[in-house]
C-alpha cells in the first residue's frame, strides 16, 4: 500500500505545483543512496582485501586498468556487459511487480541450446532468416520458462524465488542431457557440443569494434523495457500491482496477466542472452553457457534499483570488475573467486542500504519545514 | 557366496544412498525449521553450507581432527547466520534478497579460502556398521551409518519435543506466529529471530561439514548443488515440523541417490536427467503443496515466504 499511497502523493504534489527542489530532493535520494551504497561495499571489500595483506589501491587500479583504461579493455567489459543488461532485465522485469525471481540462468543455458539446435536445423540458411528464427526460438525458450515460474507463483500460489532456482538447476542438467546425448557432435570430443555453427549463422561484431551486436540489442532492450514500465499503461497498472496486490485487484487490473507477461518478457531477454552467448561468442551450444550472468544479473538489477535505464551503467561497472579478474589473479595473486567476494559484499551492502530512504532530512521535502 | 543380486542392487543403493545423501538435508532442514519457526526466512543456508564445508574441511585438515571440523563448520555457520539475523533486524530490509546476497557472500568466502584446501585429504567422520548381519556387500555399504546422521535423527525428536513442550518452543512459536502477541508478552521478537537464525546457520554449517568430511568427502568447488535451497523448499513440505523434516529428507536423499545407483548398474543414457531428480521432485511437492488462496496450515503467521 505504501508505494500506491506514495504515487498518489506525488501526483497530487505535481499538480499542487511542488518546488523544483523538492522534487530534486527526491530524485537525488533514489541516485546518491545506492551510489553511496555501492562505496560503502567496495570499501569494505577494501578492508578484506587488507586483512588478506593486499592493497586496496593496486586491486582497484587494475580494475581500473584492465576494465576501463583504454579502447581494448572497454571492448573487452562492453563484451561482457551484453549477457549481464539480458541477465539483469530478466531480474527487474519480475521484480517491478514484487516479484524476486533468480533463475535467470536457467533461461539463458535453454535460450542457448534452443539457438544451437536451431541452426544446426538451418544450417543451409541465410543469415538473413536463420538468424531472426534462432533469436525468436531462444526468447521463446526463455519466456515460457521463466513464465512458467510467473504461473506457477500466480495460479499455485509456489514460491517465485525457490521455483525459479530449481527450474534453473533443472535447466542446467537438460542442458547436459541435450549436448552430451541427442544433440552431441560427435566431433566435439572435450568439450560436449551441439555442431559448429556455419559462418552464416554467426553473429559478428559492430564494424570497427571487437564487440558483438548483443551489447547494442541490449541496451535498445533496456530502453524499451524502461518505456514499457515508466511510459504505458501497463507499466503503470505493474507498479501498482508491485506496491499493492490487493489494491490492483480490487481497482479490476489484469494482476494474473501482468504476472504472466512480465516474467515471459524478463525470461524472453534472458533467453536472448543465451542466443548471443551461442551465435555470438561459443559457435555451439555447450557447457559454457552455465557461466554464472544469471547470477551477476541478480546483484546488477538490485543495485540498479529494478530501473532497466539504471541496468546500463551498473552492468558495465560489474563486467569491468570480471574483465579484470584475469589480470588481478596474476599480478596480486589472488584467487579467481575474488570478485564473488567483491560482489557479495557489495550486494548485501546495497540491501542495507534500503533501511536508510526516508532518514535523511535533505531528501525528504515533507521533513523541511519542521 | 553369491554376490550378484540383480535388481536388487538399485533399491539397496537407493536405500544406502537415501542415508547418505540425506543427512546435509537433514541439517539444513532442520536448522532452518527453527529460523522460519520464528517468523524469519534464512534462503542464504545454500551459502552457509558451502562455507561450512570448507571451513569444516580445512580445519580438519589442519588439526587431523574431523569433529574439530564439524565444530568449526557450526561456529561459521552461526556468524553467517547471526549476520543475517540482524541485517534483517532493521527496517525495510528484504529478508528473501538478504538471503540471495548471503547466498553469494558465502559462496564467494568459501571459494576464496577453500583455494589451498582442493588438494590435501582431511580425515573423514566415523560411520557405524549395521549392515554386518547380512553378508551382503551391497546391504553392508548401504548400512554403513554416519555418526552425524544418527546426531541429526535424534536432534528432530529434540526439536520436535522442544517445540511442542518446551518454553523456549513456546516463545519460538509465539515470535513466529505474531509480532505485536509477542511484545506483548513483554519478548523482543528481533533479538530471538536473530538467535533462531544463528542457530539455524550452526545446522547448517555441520549440514556443509559433512559433505566435505563424508559424502562426497572431499572440498572442491561444486560440492553442493542446491541443497541448502532445497533443504528450505523442503521445511515447507515437511509443515515446519522437524520430525516430518526426517522423513523428507530421507526422501530427498533417495531422489538425490537415483542418479549414482542407476549408474552403478550401467544404466548411462539419461544420466543427467536422472541427477535433475532431487529438483524436479522439490518443484513438484512445492507445486502440489502450495495454493494461491489459503494460507498452508502449520505456516508460521509472520513468515514473509508464505504471506
Amino acid at each position: 500500500m505504501a508505494d500506491v499511497t506514495a504515487m498518489v502523493q506525488a501526483g497530487a504534489r505535481a499538480g499542487a505545483g511542488e518546488g523544483w527542489r523538492a522534487a530534486l530532493a527526491r530524485k537525488s535520494e533514489a541516485v546518491v543512496l545506492p551510489v553511496g551504497a555501492l562505496l560503502a561495499g567496495l570499501a569494505i571489500f577494501g578492508f578484506f582485501l587488507m586483512t588478506q595483506g593486499k592493497s586496496p589501491a593496486e586491486f582497484y587500479g587494475l580494475v581500473y586498468k584492465a576494465g576501463f583504461g583504454s579502447w581494448f579493455s572497454w571492448q573487452n567489459t562492453l563484451s561482457r556487459a551484453a549477457p549481464l543488461l539480458f541477465a539483469a532485465l530478466c531480474v527487474a522485469l519480475p521484480a517491478r511487480l514484487g516479484l524476486v525471481v533468480i533463475g535467470g540462468e536457467g533461461a539463458i543455458v535453454l535460450g542457448g541450446v534452443a539457438a544451437g539446435a536451431l541452426g544446426v536445423v538451418l544450417s543451409g540458411a541465410s543469415s538473413w532468416v536463420g538468424l531472426p528464427l534462432m533469436a525468436l526460438a531462444a526468447a521463446l525458450v526463455g519466456g515460457l520458462w521463466i513464465g512458467t515460474v510467473g504461473a506457477l507463483r500466480h495460479y499455485r500460489g509456489v514460491n517465485e524465488t525457490i521455483a525459479s532456482l530449481l527450474m534453473s538447476y533443472i535447466a542446467i542438467a537438460l542442458m547436459n542431457h541435450i549436448v552430451e546425448g541427442p544433440l552431441r557432435d560427435p566431433a566435439s570430443l572435450n568439450k560436449p557440443s551441439t555442431a559448429p555453427l556455419p559462418d552464416a549463422l554467426r553473429v559478428g561484431n559492430i564494424p570497427g569494434a571487437e564487440l558483438h551486436w548483443g551489447l547494442p540489442v541490449g541496451i535498445l532492450c533496456c530502453i524499451l523495457s524502461w518505456a514499457l514500465i515508466d511510459r504505458t499503461t501497463w507499466g503503470f497498472a505493474a507498479r501498482i500491482a508491485g506496491g499493492n496486490v490487493r489494491a490492483a485487484q480490487v481497482q479490476g487490473l489484469p494482476v494474473g496477466r501482468l504476472i504472466l507477461g512480465f516474467t515471459a518478457l524478463g525470461g524472453a531477454f534472458a533467453g536472448l542472452a543465451g542466443f548471443f552467448e551461442t551465435s555470438a561468442v561459443l559457435g555451439s551450444a555447450n557447457a559454457s553457457l552455465a557461466a554464472g550472468y544469471g547470477f551477476t544479473g541478480i546483484l546488477i538489477a538490485f543495485l540498479a534499483r529494478h530501473n532497466p535505464l539504471a541496468i546500463i551503467p551498473v552492468a558495465c561497472l560489474l563486467a569491468g570488475f570480471e574483465a579484470s579478474s584475469g589480470l588481478i589473479q596474476r599480478r596480486m595473486d589472488l584467487p579467481d573467486a575474488t570478485v564473488l567476494v567483491l560482489q557479495g559484499f557489495v550486494f548485501v551492502a546495497i540491501l542495507l542500504s534500503d533501511a536508510l530512504y526516508g532518514r535523511f532530512k535533505i531528501f525528504t521535502p515533507e521533513r523541511w519545514r519542521t | 557366496m553369491d554376490n550378484d543380486i540383480g535388481l536388487w542392487a538399485i533399491p539397496i543403493a537407493i536405500l544406502g544412498g537415501a542415508i547418505r545423501v540425506s543427512t546435509p538435508f537433514l541439517f539444513v532442514s532442520l536448522g532452518e525449521v527453527l529460523t522460519e519457526r520464528s517468523g524469519r526466512i534464512n534462503l542464504g543456508l545454500e551459502g552457509t553450507l558451502v562455507f561450512g564445508a570448507m571451513s569444516g574441511y580445512a580445519v580438519a585438515c589442519l588439526t587431523g581432527s574431523a569433529w574439530a571440523g564439524v565444530a568449526v563448520a557450526a561456529l561459521a555457520g552461526a556468524v553467517f547466520g547471526l549476520v543475517h539475523g540482524l541485517i534483517c533486524s532493521l527496517p525495510k530490509v528484504n529478508d528473501i534478497a538478504i538471503g540471495i546476497a548471503m547466498m553469494l557472500l558465502g559462496m564467494g568466502l568459501a571459494f576464496y579460502f577453500g583455494k589451498p584446501f582442493i588438494q590435501p585429504v582431511a580425515p573423514d567422520l566415523p560411520s557405524i556398521p549395521f549392515g554386518g548381519w547380512s553378508g551382503l556387500p551391497q546391504l553392508e555399504a548401504a548400512l554403513n551409518v554416519n555418526v552425524l546422521f544418527l546426531i541429526g535423527a535424534a536432534l528432530s525428536v529434540f526439536f520436535w519435543w522442544m517445540l511442542r513442550s518446551t518454553r523456549i518452543g513456546l516463545i519460538l512459536r509465539v515470535v513466529g506466529d505474531s509480532t505485536d502477541a509477542a511484545r506483548a508478552m513483554g519478548l523482543r521478537p528481533a533479538i530471538i529471530r536473530t538467535l533462531a537464525t544463528g542457530a539455524g546457520g550452526a545446522m547448517a554449517g555441520v549440514g556443509g561439514a559433512y559433505l566435505s568430511l563424508y559424502y562426497p568427502g572431499s572440498w572442491n568447488e561444486g560440492i553442493s548443488s542446491g541443497q541448502g535451497l532445497m533443504a528450505v523448499a523442503l521445511v515447507i513440505f515437511a509443515r515446519w515440523n522437524p520430525i516430518a523434516c526426517f522423513f523428507a529428507a530421507l526422501l530427498f536423499g533417495g531422489a538425490g541417490a537415483l542418479g549414482p545407483a542407476l549408474q552403478s548398474v550401467g544404466v548411462s543414457s539419461g544420466y543427467y536427467l536422472f541427477y535433475a531428480a532431487p529438483y524436479v521432485l522439490t518443484l513438484g511437492v512445492m507445486i502440489a503443496i502450495s495454493s494461491p488462496s489459503r494460507a498452508m496450515t502449520g505456516a508460521p503467521g509472520e513468515l514473509s515466504l508464505t504471506k
